[in-house]
């Protein structure tokens, strides 16, 4: 075991977050279009979301008192970590169905791992969130799979 | 007919540059509802988290990633996975480019792999990703 990472920390490896179920609008589709410079007409005029659309819509909406100094969300699933300023890690995204106007979705959160890596300046704590979108239906339409620094 | 046919491993993507600035920076995080001041507020990313500027979001780079992997696939087939990593931060006033390559196709199955890259000015990988598409085989 590292000296950062106690049992206590790692226990919460497999903890879930609460499901959220949002409504996808063609007003929300088009703002993340032209926020990210989409030149795809179907996701300009919202007929149909890019495939990175499900980030912003499952971004949690957070009051100001929930807001760390750095602006940051504290992220109710996951657990006090001994390194706290936050950096952008990676993703990886398995696609089922695309999304559309009037879809609603919900996605279940798990923290799948934590784990550390020494870094040019010094430790990093790695963790991994694996989020599932489906249909209400039932049927997926996405994973992703999270992973951020900390250091 | 299917494109599949026509295409062949390191085949290029075409590229695309990003010269993103602060109001497009300002929707992407206010899209998302994120606060994180290292995107708009430049005496805190530079006095206090030490950043040369302004910082462009991660998964920012990764959308400009996948769509180098969907416009080059147009309505031919299916996005089925993407990935990617944010290994070196870029910031507003860079020039980045987005491009990539064919790594394999399936002919049997319609699936290519696609090697994925955002590059900086100074010619830097800063986020590396990959892609599997799958055409139709009709």
């Amino acid at each position: 075991m590292s000296a950062l990472l106690t049992s206590e920390l790692l226990s919460h490896i497999g903890d879930t977050g609460p499901v959220k179920e949002e409504v996808v609008t063609r007003r929300d589709i088009r703002k993340y279009s032209i926020a990210t410079g989409q030149r795809l007409r179907k996701f300009l005029d919202g007929d149909e979301a890019p495939p990175m659309f499900h980030v912003s819509l499952f971004w949690d909406v957070v009051e100001l008192d929930q807001l760390s100094p750095d602006g940051v969300s504290i992220d109710g699933l996951l657990p006090k970590f001994p390194l706290e300023k936050a950096m952008a890690g990676g993703l990886k995204i398995d696609y089922y169905q695309s999304i559309f106007p009037g879809d609603i979705l919900t996605a279940n959160r798990t923290l799948t791992d934590i784990y550390e890596k020494q870094g040019s300046k010094g430790p990093i704590i790695f963790y991994e969130v694996i989020m599932e979108v489906k249909n209400k239906a039932g049927e997926p339409v996405l994973t992703e799979k999270t992973t951020r620094l900390l250091r | 007919m299917s494109r599949l046919k026509n295409i062949k491993e390191n085949d290029l993507l075409p590229e695309r540059e990003f010269t993103p600035d602060n109001v497009e920076l300002f929707f992407y995080n206010a899209v998302l509802w994120n606060a994180h001041r290292i995107h708009y507020d430049f005496p805190y990313a530079t006095e206090v988290e030490g950043y040369p500027g302004l910082v462009i979001a991660g998964p920012q780079l990764g959308d400009w990633l996948t769509q180098t992997a969907i416009e080059w696939l147009a309505d031919d087939g299916k996005l089925v996975s993407v990935e990617y990593s944010n290994r070196k931060a870029s910031y507003i006033g860079e020039t980045l480019r987005s491009g990539g390559k064919v790594s394999s196709v399936n002919v049997e199955n319609g699936e290519v792999e696609l090697e994925l890259y955002i590059m900086n000015e100074a010619d830097e990988v800063i986020t590396p990703g990959s892609a599997t598409v799958r055409f139709a085989t009709a």
